[in-house]
């Protein structure tokens, strides 16, 4: 399918908590898209490399330890330096809600706060396909 | 024999002993709120029924005697409550520091020592990797001056402290034994424990370093300085916790955490060490969670297992040996960010069901933990759940109050059976260091993971406010912000440290520790506590030994 959106679930900074980013990433691939998980514990500049070598559309991040008001900048300029910045950016995770609105002026499309269902990312992404 | 002369027995063979010691809260003299006379421990003539004497020893017994179901102590909370023991940590030591002397003053009576993922893994807070992560899910240490300054004016031969370290659990436990030297503490006056329980991390919690042979021979290591020098120690916390918060279901929490410790015990009699030498001070820790009967079902299950597979797989003739004494922590999965007060009720439930399970110590959550670390009014509300089932409910008052409930012991043993099941499996794959590096304990927790969530998506599961009952526009609830500066305060620190120790000694520490890891069947716990006292930073001493172990690779397959 020449029309499939690619995907790749990242886990920035050192936290393993990795539950919610297995699960979005097999919920994903049930709902059709093809997804690729990055593992925990990867830095900004491995996870954007990985999102360019897998030509990816979307990157969904995942951090629950608090770290994403410094992590989060890094793999935008990263990804905006590197050519990426057509891809789709969503998050999830423990990340505040006063948080958000800054997120969202980075680029960061949609940031996603725990107990959220699949189908809400999945508008996301149908949206963002249509639009683009 | 009826079962009124074996409690007679009991009272006299195990009990007496003990209470002569240990006196109960009010002297025996304990009732319910309407002045009923409450028996310490219930057995089924008290209800006008009968049952076969060696089949209720075989399976329940009393509380301090084998199998344990009961509970591990004679007295249980008749005695002293369990030690109400809050996680807790962030920024730098000194932040800490404050909190912990705030919750010991509030009535907390143990410390647990939450450390950020950096100090977790090994990097010092300069270190890149540790780039966005000094001081976020924890302290941060990188070398004995922060110690000092996290337990400043704490007596460490007055408190117990829980340190929630495990790859680097060495070199922590190094320094803690450091510090009580300098405040003239030795260290065979210090009581806690070191979660030191790498396997879980491979498959759970994510905070490894090194691969599992030179983890486990680490973990040994410290088996071996602890009974040697700590006898008041736990070597370790054998963790279901992370298991189940990663989404395994109660059975798998039982089954993996047991083999796992089989795993341990393994590799210590492997080296040499007598199993009632060290099996005593070794400890678990398990989730509390939602599924309230389930959930001390579980934990009486658990118990009972560990005592016959000491008895029976391992030889061990000394009861301590037997007896399984756990920390417990109500579930942080089970927390929803949406309508945060409910949290408040839930941990009420799973602390509960701690209690009538007969935990040792308890971690209750606070009810902001799906938002951010715990402010300090959450933090104080947590505790005070505790206090409030200790003191209001009446559950502590008489010893596994749920013991011959149908349903309960039904429960039991069902759950021993699957997860004995699961133990015969792990076995026939090689045990459970192969069974982790063939991916087959990962595999079952996903698939668990995975089954939960779709229940819940398609509404065959209700939680509260997630599926169910939400609302729209919830007023905000106040939080715990990080302190930005934190990470260059604690870079700028170890540079100074860096500075003003002696460079040479440092060296010639690293030194003796690398040719020690390199020959296999040296100690380490001596070179690391070496080192430490030198002020050799953690991230140095961790990079010493990666130069020698290697790092570990997850492989992942989603």
């Amino acid at each position: 399918m020449d029309d499939a959106i690619r995907i790749l679930i990242g886990k920035p900074g050192l936290d393993g908590h990795d539950r919610g980013a297995k699960y979005i990433a097999r919920a994903l691939r049930d709902a059709g898209y093809e997804v690729i998980y990055s593992g925990i514990r990867q830095t900004p500049e491995a996870l954007v490399n990985m999102a360019l070598q897998e030509d990816v559309d979307v990157l969904g991040l995942s951090l629950l330890s608090g770290a994403h008001n410094e992590l989060f900048p890094r793999i935008m300029s990263l990804l905006n330096e590197k050519g990426g910045d057509d891809i789709l950016v969503f998050a999830g995770g423990i990340i505040p809600d006063e948080d958000i609105p800054g997120l969202k002026d980075i680029g960061i499309a949609e940031v996603f706060p725990p107990g959220s269902p699949i189908q809400a990312v999945i508008d996301v992404i149908e949206k963002w396909r249509k639009d683009r | 024999m009826s079962l009124h002369d074996e409690r007679n027995r009991w009272e006299e063979e195990t009990l007496a002993p003990v209470l002569g010691k240990f006196p109960e809260r009010h002297d025996g003299a304990l009732t319910t709120a309407s002045g009923l006379p409450l028996e310490r421990v219930y057995v089924p003539e008290d209800a006008g029924l009968t049952a076969d004497e060696s089949t209720f020893r075989e399976r329940f017994g009393f509380p301090g005697e084998y199998p344990y179901t009961r509970g591990v102590q004679p007295t249980m909370y008749r005695g002293r409550f369990w030690t109400m023991r809050q996680y807790a940590g962030f920024g730098t030591a000194e932040e800490s520091n404050e909190r912990y002397k705030y919750l010991l003053n509030q009535g907390q009576t143990g410390l647990s020592v939450a450390f950020d993922l950096p100090t977790q893994i090994g990097y010092d807070s300069d270190h890149p990797m540790a780039f966005g992560e000094v001081g976020k899910v924890g302290v941060a240490i990188d070398s004995l001056a922060d110690m000092e300054t996290l337990f400043a004016n704490i007596p460490l031969d007055k408190v117990s402290t829980s340190m929630t370290i495990n790859a680097p659990a060495a070199i922590l436990l190094a320094m803690y034994v450091a510090v009580a030297e300098k405040q003239g503490v030795p260290p065979d006056k210090l009581r806690g424990t070191i979660q030191n329980d790498i396997l879980k991390e491979y498959v759970a919690r994510g905070t490894y370093m090194f691969p599992p042979a030179p983890s486990m021979r680490l973990i040994t290591n410290t088996f071996a300085y602890c009974t040697e020098h700590m006898p008041l120690w736990n070597s370790i916390s054998i963790s279901g916790y992370h298991i189940r918060e990663a989404g395994s279901d109660a059975v798998q929490e039982v089954a993996f955490t047991l083999a796992d410790a089989i795993a341990y015990v393994d590799a210590a009699v492997h080296i040499g060490l007598d199993v009632d030498a060290f099996a005593g001070r070794l400890s678990f820790f398990f989730n509390a969670s939602p599924d309230l009967l389930e959930e001390v079902a579980k934990f009486r299950a658990a118990r009972r297992m560990w005592a016959r597979i000491l008895k029976e797989r391992f030889g061990a003739k000394n009861p301590r040996s037997m007896a399984m004494r756990f920390h417990a922590q109500t579930s942080g999965a089970a927390l929803t960010a949406q309508q945060p007060l409910n949290n408040v009720v839930r941990v009420t439930l799973h602390a509960l069901a701690a209690v009538l399970g007969g935990a040792q110590s308890l971690h209750t959550n606070s009810y902001d933990e799906a938002l951010s670390l715990p402010t300090e009014q959450a933090a104080r509300t947590a505790l005070r759940t505790q206090q409030i089932l200790a003191y209001e409910s009446g559950v502590a008052n008489s010893i596994d109050p749920l013991a011959g409930s149908y349903q309960v012991e039904s429960l039991v043993d069902e759950i021993e059976k699957r997860a004995t099941e699961y133990i015969a499996k792990i076995d026939a794959a090689g045990g459970m260091v192969r069974a982790i590096d063939d991916g087959m304990i990962q595999n079952e927790i996903e698939e668990s993971a995975y089954r939960f969530q779709r229940e819940v998506e398609e509404g065959r599961r209700v939680i509260v406010g997630i599926n169910k009952y939400e609302v729209a526009n919830e007023p905000p609830v106040d939080r715990m912000k990080h302190d930005a500066e934190a990470e260059q305060r604690q870079a700028e620190e170890v540079a100074r440290v860096r500075v003003h120790r002696e460079a040479n000694a440092v060296q010639t520490n690293l030194a003796r520790l690398e040719s020690a890891a390199r020959d296999t069947n040296g100690d380490l716990m001596e070179p690391i506590l070496e080192c430490v006292r030198s002020y050799a930073t953690l991230g140095e001493i961790s990079d010493t030994l990666r130069t020698v172990f290697g790092e570990y690779r997850q492989h992942t397959a989603v």
